[in-house]
């Protein structure tokens, strides 16, 4: 029988091999061309965010679900944590010409598609970050989350046929007005985008006229993008899940040991109570947020470094113009990102069983299909994996669990809603909500409440469904 | 891999949901501590570390109290008391 001390020098012993593959890939690249490095800060971004989003059981979906669920706030403080710190970060490269970030289109597309998507993470387990995060854990369902992401995007992006009659003359108008090729505006998707969504304004709160006018200087980026767009409804947010959630239970206790009355100062313990409950969780909020900004100061200098500002330069430097979408570029976020490198990896395998997907605009012309071991976000996602692993290795928390039964429903059912939650807002927990709050992009909290209500629904339907099975286990008592 | 809960004593529930990930572990630990008695004890195994974390501060906001936790293998024993 294996004792402890095996079991844990063996999980040591796979910790320090998955490391040294990385690191292994990390001096092949290097000397294959230094161009690679782009690629390499990548992947060591990645293994970081996995590390800590596994020891901080960091997920989205937690952060609504188990509020509805269970009424536990750990993991909504935890991200409004994270989001306070990198905030700050945010505005301060933004104000140094430093930031990679940019806006989306603002709509309620956002919002539709947030509710998809909260809906999705519910039912898969875990939003994006969090089932790659537990595919590292061993977690198999989070494997086929992953699968329906990738598949469910990929198709989404490139299905035409009958859809296209759903398509809005207006959107059809617009998109001809653009004159882009013709065989790329083959799916009810290119119409969406080039005819609906590239026509949304772009909001950063930084960059409203009124705004840069009455703010001067790297004032703006801190009080507009930072302060108003994120620091203010944390807070906010922060009282208000305190005042539903948990001010009752710590009020009862801290009236019981005070022997009667209580007053503000008591209220203020119990927001701080609140904040620092789960010590792992709200570390691992502070550290993430500082290392999301610090990626995106390595990425701009970077790119400031090889004077690009999009990976498909380098690329075609290196002579894989084949990888490159019609413009030039490949999917290159310059930041945490997760599901359209998902959705690359789902093309790429869809086009060696013969399927055409280079005739639409998300492949085509924006994002390109770069054979993975040449897609920098999508070795970000390899490296996520990987650093949960090591993470989860380290602590004696790994173990590979084969989804059955109704696992496999809601692992493939979940990730193909999270996909189709995630492409028609550009993006998904993170992209389309942290780091746009963060950013001054007021659209990201439009897809925050959509994740918000999405999960309060998938929650209401677990509800039922566990009802149902309790119910029947009881039968006998 | 299935939802097991059983009467075990006089009192005393197991609630078994190893295999289940998120949200189903602390889903079913709250139906669970609802339909027992107040004072009865649910013994909870699950082998999903996040769910631990929930079910740990759920407990401790409703005032339940979490007479043992240990881990056996892969496997998190939870012994809960209802408040």
């Amino acid at each position: 029988m294996e004792t402890v001390d095996t079991t844990e020098k063996r999980n040591q012993i796979w910790a320090f091999l998955v490391t040294g593959f990385l690191i292994l890939v990390s001096m092949l690249y290097y000397k294959a061309n230094v161009y690679y490095m782009y690629v390499v800060v990548y992947i060591w971004f990645g293994f970081a965010y996995g590390m800590m989003l596994q020891y901080g059981r960091f997920c989205f979906a937690s952060a609504s679900r188990d509020l509805f669920a269970a009424g536990v706030p750990r993991m909504a403080v935890g991200i409004l944590v994270a989001l306070f710190f990198f905030s700050l970060i945010q505005a301060t490269l933004a104000s140094t010409n430093m930031s990679t970030f940019h806006p989306a289109p603002f709509g309620i597309h956002t919002l539709i598609s947030g509710v998809i998507f909260g809906v999705g993470m519910v039912l898969a387990g875990g939003c994006a970050s969090g089932s790659l995060y537990k595919i590292g854990e061993g977690n198999g369902t989070s494997i086929l989350s992953i699968l329906g992401i990738s598949f469910g995007q990929a198709i989404f992006v490139d299905v035409g046929g009958p859809l296209l009659k759903l398509v809005p003359q207006s959107w059809i108008d617009s998109s001809n007005a653009k004159e882009l090729p013709a065989e790329k505006i083959t799916s009810w998707f290119d119409y969406y985008l080039t005819g609906y969504v590239w026509d949304q304004p772009k909001i950063q709160l930084s960059h409203v006229k009124s705004v840069s006018e009455a703010l001067p200087g790297a004032l703006k980026y801190f009080v507009a993008d930072s302060l108003i767009n994120a620091l203010i409804p944390a807070a906010i947010l922060i009282c208000v899940i305190y005042y539903f959630y948990s001010r009752k239970g710590f009020m009862k206790k801290r009236a019981k040991l005070k022997g009667g009355t209580t007053g503000f100062g008591d209220e203020l313990s119990g927001i701080w109570g609140m904040i620092t409950a789960s010590k792992r969780t709200t570390l691992m909020g502070v550290i993430i947020g500082i290392t999301a900004g610090l990626h995106i100061f390595v990425m701009k200098g970077m790119q400031i470094k090889f004077g690009i500002s999009n990976f498909g330069e380098l690329l075609e430097r290196m002579g894989h113009t084949a990888d490159l979408g019609i413009n030039g570029t490949v999917f290159d976020p310059g930041y945490w990102y997760i599901t359209s490198q998902e959705g690359q990896f789902g093309a790429w395998v869809l086009q060696l069983f013969g399927w055409d997907m280079r005739d639409n605009v998300f492949f085509g012309i924006n994002n390109g299909l770069p054979e993975p071991w040449r897609n920098p976000a999508l070795w970000m996602s390899f490296g996520i994996i990987f650093g949960a692993m090591v993470m989860s290795l380290l602590n004696k928390e790994f173990k590979f669990k084969i989804p059955k039964g109704e696992l496999i429903v809601w692992g493939l059912l979940g990730g193909t809603l999270m996909g189709l939650g995630s492409r028609p807002a550009l993006g998904c927990n993170i992209g389309a909500f942290f780091i746009r709050v963060a950013g001054g992009d007021p659209s990201g909290w439009l897809y925050g409440i959509g994740m918000v209500t999405g999960a309060f629904f998938g929650v209401k339907f677990f509800n039922w469904w566990s009802e149902r099975k309790m119910a029947k286990e009881m039968e006998s008592f | 891999m299935a939802m097991k809960f059983e009467k075990t004593g006089e009192g005393t529930y197991m609630l078994d949901v190893c295999g289940y990930v998120c949200p189903h572990p602390q889903i079913y630990c709250k139906k669970s501590l609802e339909k027992i008695n107040e004072g009865d004890i649910l013994e909870l195994v699950i082998d999903n570390p996040s769910s631990a974390e929930t079910i740990i501060q759920m407990c401790d906001q409703v005032g339940h109290e979490i007479l043992e936790k240990k881990n056996e293998g892969n496997k998190i024993i939870f012994r809960i008391q209802k408040a």
